[in-house]
């Protein structure tokens, strides 16, 4: 059985499927995404997908499931790449891929989840901001 | 006009990937449009997924067809497995009697042009499907 590998880039772990994927193989890859992803705590996987010229109802659960999987290990997936005619075979097959955050190529997966993260952190920010004007508010009112 | 067909036996994770890549060559060949080669393909990997799964290995033919007025390509998928008792609900988008989405049979009926299948309890089950050129 082949591996996909998967690399990591900075906060991001790529995965380009350059392959026709035997069932247990697309297994293989939900199980090192997983691993990979709590050893590097990278908040983010790119899946490239623009080499497969079809994506079945296994494939496409596997990515679902992955997108889940990542969710919760705290890091968010993109599928990336897929081309037209997938897209459109995928629509007729009656597969939805509930949870996965689509992008057009590698570069737009990735600012998408810069700016994915770059939301979260002033949300956190925000948060720590209320917390600290707390103990202020009532020196700020007193005269 | 029916050439004679290409046989391949499905046993294995690895078969359906050669199912898959038979038919891709064969629909490249009688020139499929991209779109319907795509369909095609992806109809044949749920359906030689069923052979496999559902039905405990069986054989996937695939056959180049000639209606007289336009080609195509003719694929069928034949297993002794236990057959489908209800086709009503086999047909059911979502209905599954394994761990899968219960999207292959119904799913590969829509993404192909013709689709018949013979099917009985105890019996197994044969599906052909045929796609034509546009």
């Amino acid at each position: 059985m082949e591996r996909v590998p998967v690399l990591k880039i900075g906060d991001i772990l790529l995965v380009s499927i350059q392959i026709d994927m035997e069932d247990q193989t697309a297994l293989q890859l939900q199980e090192d995404l997983a691993d990979r992803i709590v050893a590097t705590g990278c908040h983010g996987v790119i899946i490239d997908i623009s080499a497969l010229d079809i994506v079945d109802s296994f494939v496409g659960r596997t990515l679902a499931s992955i997108a889940s999987i990542s969710r919760v290990l705290d890091a968010e997936t993109v599928v990336v790449g897929m081309r037209p005619a997938v897209a459109i075979t995928l629509v007729e097959l009656g597969l939805q891929l509930p949870g996965i955050r689509t992008a057009l190529n590698v570069e737009l997966g990735m600012d998408l989840l810069a700016r994915e993260r770059a939301a979260d952190d002033w949300e956190f920010d925000e948060g720590d901001a209320e917390d600290e004007s707390e103990p202020e508010t009532p020196a700020a009112a007193a005269p | 006009m029916n050439q004679q067909g290409e046989l391949i036996q499905v046993n294995s994770d690895q078969d359906v990937v050669r199912v898959r890549q038979l038919v891709r060559t064969v629909a490249v060949a009688v020139k499929l449009s991209l779109v319907d080669q795509t369909k095609l393909v992806t109809a044949a990997s749920e359906l030689a997924r069923n052979t496999l799964v559902y039905g405990g290995g069986g054989t996937v033919e695939v056959t180049t067809v000639d209606n007289g007025r336009r080609p195509g390509i003719r694929i069928v998928f034949a297993d002794q497995g236990p057959g489908i008792v209800d086709l009503d609900l086999a047909f059911t988008d979502g209905y599954t009697t394994g761990s899968g989405l219960g999207l292959g049979l119904s799913g590969a009926r829509r993404l192909v042009d013709e689709f018949d299948i013979v099917t009985a309890p105890g019996a197994g089950t044969s599906i052909t499907v045929t796609k034509w050129c546009r």
